[in-house]
């Protein structure tokens, strides 16, 4: 479509509150948890108290005498397949656990405190297995096997990603300087503030419906179907209001099996709520991640090379954990201009809590090795950082070695912005005397989609009803992050109504077309593409009607706040309504509904790993400041200045609310939160001690939104969902190393860590070249 | 046991146990679920009510420990059908996304408000600092705040040392 000019612009770019706003503002809006219906059962699931071990027996008899209990399931009582990457998982476990948390067996009863005694009657013999939780013990020989049931895995490898480009060892041979260094992220959580909660109901014919806050809900009833042995044209899927997800809810989990099996076997509607302490122990988290990285450059700062060592901890299963390497691999080999690039990237089982999509999806913890490297990079170089950045920076057309081509970039516009901002240029370097620093980090991430399946694509439903209310029905969902919004705005330009008169319905696989899903940053551009083509067949099928009423062509008509309008005639004019009830109440009358599907032009990666998974990418910069206490290692954020590349914001206020936001679980991530964990159980499963931000840990966040105007995006906008929180760890263990001088190796910078690494004087390993900065 | 209190303005008697929570009595007996559970421990303030015009997290306060007193839910900030300068506020400033916290954000921004009637940021910050947000990062809720805040203080025609 062409492009537009913003002054032409109608609705996209005002700063719209949330259509949901209102009713989440009075508590009117009824989350999973809030619905109320007759006869619904609460279930409760036992889970394996030991990291490994094997199950022997399982005795359900004084569960099932309970009075009350309407239901006990177990693996020797249902009827349950495999699940997962390599199907590796079954939603009750029969003959192994292989974390704290695993789930064992479940009960539906009439109240949730039946439920809890029912689960407590349940007997489960175990014989207790070594088990291994650093992921490097778990490569050895003498390791445990935990997936000894599965044929092709040795090792406890389930994964690798090893990509090749160029000649990392004939660059290496003639780079001036090369840093190397160790890489730590920790296990993390997504931890919303509404826990996972499912309902599943069938009828008495036979037909679920599953009400769960799930954001892949087609891929979500196939795989209830597929796994449960369920005919999937008898599933309706709702999508409640979700009380934030940020991935943790993007997917099918062994809780959402459970519920529907319950009801299944207990004949009653069935909810299944997470616990505070379950959400942590019990679905899923952001793995670790540790990286052995090098980076060389050449005298004058062109890169030449990364070298990266990975061992992704993905903990007992593969559910979408054991795939962010497919994002940490293109910022290893994508952020900013290098030539050649290496990764041998092992996924290793462990018993723990394992992996799922977390926003940002491996990037954060990708960006806090090679942004940190960039800057010990421009120290051993003796060069500003922001300098070694700009004369490596991606630009437009650019085509990198994985095949990602670069079309709209606001990279270098980005770090020019919060350079600027910080005084970056005047106060880097210079403040270490006050214990303070400033550091930055950069982004590349996915912004037009990301093909991983045979389509990535979204379809769409427009729909102009005889009131002249226009309704959008999209595939996608609403997850808070203010998508559905997003959409109707896109509609609303389109068509040349005012915002009040769009409505969205996302909500039921019975009634929306079919989506991939909400993840990767995707939903304004793919699901905002699908909604303008069918906001524009609409409107010329209102255009049509309207030149047959008003006798005139309809090139010759415009559309002004849901008015057409003879353009050279405004006093000729009908509205909306009008046109629909003409072409309704007639005989032979029809209906004005388009549909559309937009399935981004990419292509999915070859086993090399090559491929443009995305039609667009989305670039940011942020700069932190810092004061570091030398005596209790408390790090204070003083400042964090954004830039982000949204190609077009479409509501800048939501634009900037995703960013705040993100920024702030970047700012998390990197200064306190992490699911401590000893032998494998979770030591403090609670919010407190995960150490999630409160309103005094999270500075004032500066966004600056950069509008590149990609050419393939909705009216230019590209993707803003995780931008956010990618720079943050990097940009504060830059900050830090400004101030103090020492080289943060793992987040969260927690005090006594930062306390620490001040007390050893940890510094920047230079391996080769000049070293201006000193080893530590 | 049976208990009596004056919930948004109205009485209510009922026989309860007398381990019930207040969150537990608003939600799942009364069927006022504006009132939210994030974690049951006392962390996270989504089931933040008001309790003689003071904020407590419902999910650590039994019902029976009510008995006789004004509570206040979200459900009681409507005015004459219409929103509240507060929530008014929330929804102009982009400060509810998944809106998951908002009912007992909105609380806590009530209760602070009542006392200290212009805050500062600081002051916001620091008054909120129990209601845990994941979406927003928290400035725009600071910002609604503020606007709130003068928004009523205008409308009032008084100064803050009026008030407080």
């Amino acid at each position: 479509m062409p492009a537009v000019r913003a002054s032409e612009l109608q609705v996209v770019g005002r700063r719209i509150p949330k259509l949901d706003a209102p009713e989440k503002v009075t508590g009117q809006i009824a989350y999973a948890d809030d619905l109320r219906m007759s006869g619904l059962l609460e279930g409760a699931i036992l889970r394996s108290p030991h990291p490994h071990a094997r199950i022997l027996s399982i005795d359900v008899a004084a569960a099932e005498r309970l009075p009350g209990v309407r239901a006990v399931i177990h693996a020797g009582n249902v009827q349950q397949g495999r699940f997962g990457y390599g199907n590796d998982n079954a939603p009750l476990k029969g003959d192994k656990v292989r974390f704290i948390g695993d789930e064992v067996a479940a009960v539906a009863a009439v109240d949730e405190e039946v439920a809890k005694r029912a689960i407590e009657l349940i007997h489960v013999e175990y014989e207790v297995l070594p088990a291994v939780f650093d992921p490097y013990e778990a490569l050895e020989d003498s390791s445990p096997s935990i997936h000894d049931e599965l044929p092709d895995v040795s090792g406890n490898v389930s994964m690798r990603w090893d990509f090749d480009h160029g000649d990392v060892d004939a660059a290496a041979d003639r780079a001036a300087v090369i840093v190397e260094g160790r890489y730590s992220a920790p296990q993390a959580a997504p931890a919303p503030i509404e826990t996972h909660v499912v309902i599943a109901s069938f009828t008495p014919s036979g037909h679920l419906t599953v009400w769960s806050p799930v954001h892949m809900v087609f891929m979500y009833r196939k795989a209830l179907a597929d796994v449960l042995g369920l005919d999937w044209r008898k599933i309706t899927v709702i999508q409640p209001p979700v009380g934030g997800s940020f991935g943790g809810k993007i997917d099918i989990d062994t809780h959402d099996f459970i519920a529907v099996m319950l009801a299944k076997q207990a004949r009653r509607p069935v909810r299944l709520a997470m616990s505070r302490e379950e959400e942590f122990v019990g679905t899923r988290t952001r793995q670790p991640i540790h990286f052995r990285l090098r980076t060389g450059a050449d005298a004058e700062g062109n890169l030449l090379f990364r070298d990266a060592e990975v061992v992704s901890d993905n903990g007992a299963y593969n559910a979408w954990g054991s795939h962010a390497m497919l994002v940490a691999m293109n910022t290893i080999t994508s952020m900013y201009r290098v030539p050649n690039s290496r990764i041998r990237c092992a996924v290793v089982y462990t018993n723990k809590n394992y992996g799922g999509s977390v926003r940002g999806f491996g990037n954060p913890q990708a960006t806090f090795a090679v942004e940190q490297q960039m800057e010990e990079l421009a120290d051993a170089l003796g060069m500003d950082p922001m300098d070694l950045r700009l004369r490596n920076a991606n630009q437009s057309g650019d085509v990198t070695p994985q095949g990602m081509e670069i079309t709209s970039c606001g990279l270098s516009q980005c770090l020019d912005i919060v350079r600027e901002q910080s005084g970056w240029d005047r106060r880097r370097g210079k403040m270490r005397d006050r214990h303070r620093g400033l550091g930055a980090a950069a982004y590349i991430h996915v912004g037009g989609g990301a093909r991983i399946y045979g389509s990535d694509g979204c379809g769409a439903i427009v729909k102009v009803d005889e009131s002249g209310q226009v309704t959008l029905i999209s595939g996608s969902s609403e997850l808070g992050q203010g998508s559905e919004t997003a959409l109707a705005m896109i509609v609303a330009e389109e068509m040349g109504v005012p915002i009040e008169a769009v409505h969205v319905v996302n909500s039921n696989t019975d009634i929306k077309p079919w989506d991939v899903g909400v993840h990767a940053s995707r939903t304004t551009f793919v699901a905002g593409n699908a909604a303008r083509m069918a906001a524009a067949a609409a409107r010329d099928k209102i255009l049509e009607t309207a030149a047959e009423l008003l006798d005139a062509r309809a090139s010759d008509l415009r559309i002004r706040e849901g008015v057409v309008e003879v353009a050279e005639e405004p006093d000729r004019q009908i509205d909306f309504g009008r046109a629909v009830r003409r072409r309704l109440l007639r005989e032979e009358g029809s209906v004005v509904m388009a549909t559309a599907f937009y399935d981004p032009p990419t292509h999915h990666q070859d086993k090399e790993y090559r491929g443009n998974i995305s039609a667009a990418y989305g670039f940011g910069a942020h700069v932190a400041e810092v004061e570091v206490d030398p005596g209790t290692g408390m790090v204070r954020l003083l400042n964090l200045w954004t830039a982000h590349d949204v190609g077009r914001a479409i509501n800048p206020m939501s634009c900037e609310g995703q960013i705040e936001g993100g920024a702030a679980m970047g700012v998390g991530l990197a200064l306190s939160e992490e699911l401590v964990m000893f032998d494998g159980l979770i030591a403090a499963p609670n919010l407190h001690d995960y150490g999630l931000p409160t309103a005094v840990d999270v500075p004032r966040t500066v966004v600056n939104l950069v509008e590149t105007v990609d050419p393939l995006g909705p009216f230019g906008a590209k993707g803003v969902g995780e931008g956010g929180i990618i720079p943050p760890p990097a940009a504060i263990a830059n900050a830090i190393a400004d101030a103090t001088g020492i080289r943060p190796r793992e987040y969260p910078m927690r005090p006594w860590k930062v306390k620490h690494w001040i007390d050893s004087e940890e510094r920047s390993h230079v391996v080769a070249g000049k070293d201006s900065s000193g080893h530590g | 046991m049976r208990m009596g209190l004056k919930i948004n303005g109205d009485d209510y008697a009922r026989e309860v146990e007398p381990d019930l929570t207040l969150l537990s009595f608003l939600r799942d007996v009364l069927g006022l679920t504006g009132t939210k559970w994030g974690c049951l421990t006392g962390d996270c303030g989504a089931c933040t009510v008001l309790v003689e015009g003071k904020p407590i997290v419902s999910c650590l306060q039994l019902a029976c420990q009510v008995q006789g007193r004004e509570v206040t839910t979200i459900e009681g900030l409507e005015t004459s059908g219409g929103l509240d300068e507060v929530q008014a506020a929330f929804v102009s400033n982009g400060a509810t996304q998944c809106g998951f916290c908002t009912p007992g954000m909105v609380m806590s921004v009530e209760a602070l408000l009542r006392t200290n009637p212009a805050p500062d940021e600081a002051e916001i910050r620091e008054a909120l600092a129990g209601n845990l947000c994941r979406c927003t990062g928290y400035s725009k809720i600071v910002d609604a705040v503020l606007q709130a805040a003068a928004e009523r203080h205008s409308s009032t025609g008084g100064s803050a040392a009026d008030v407080s």
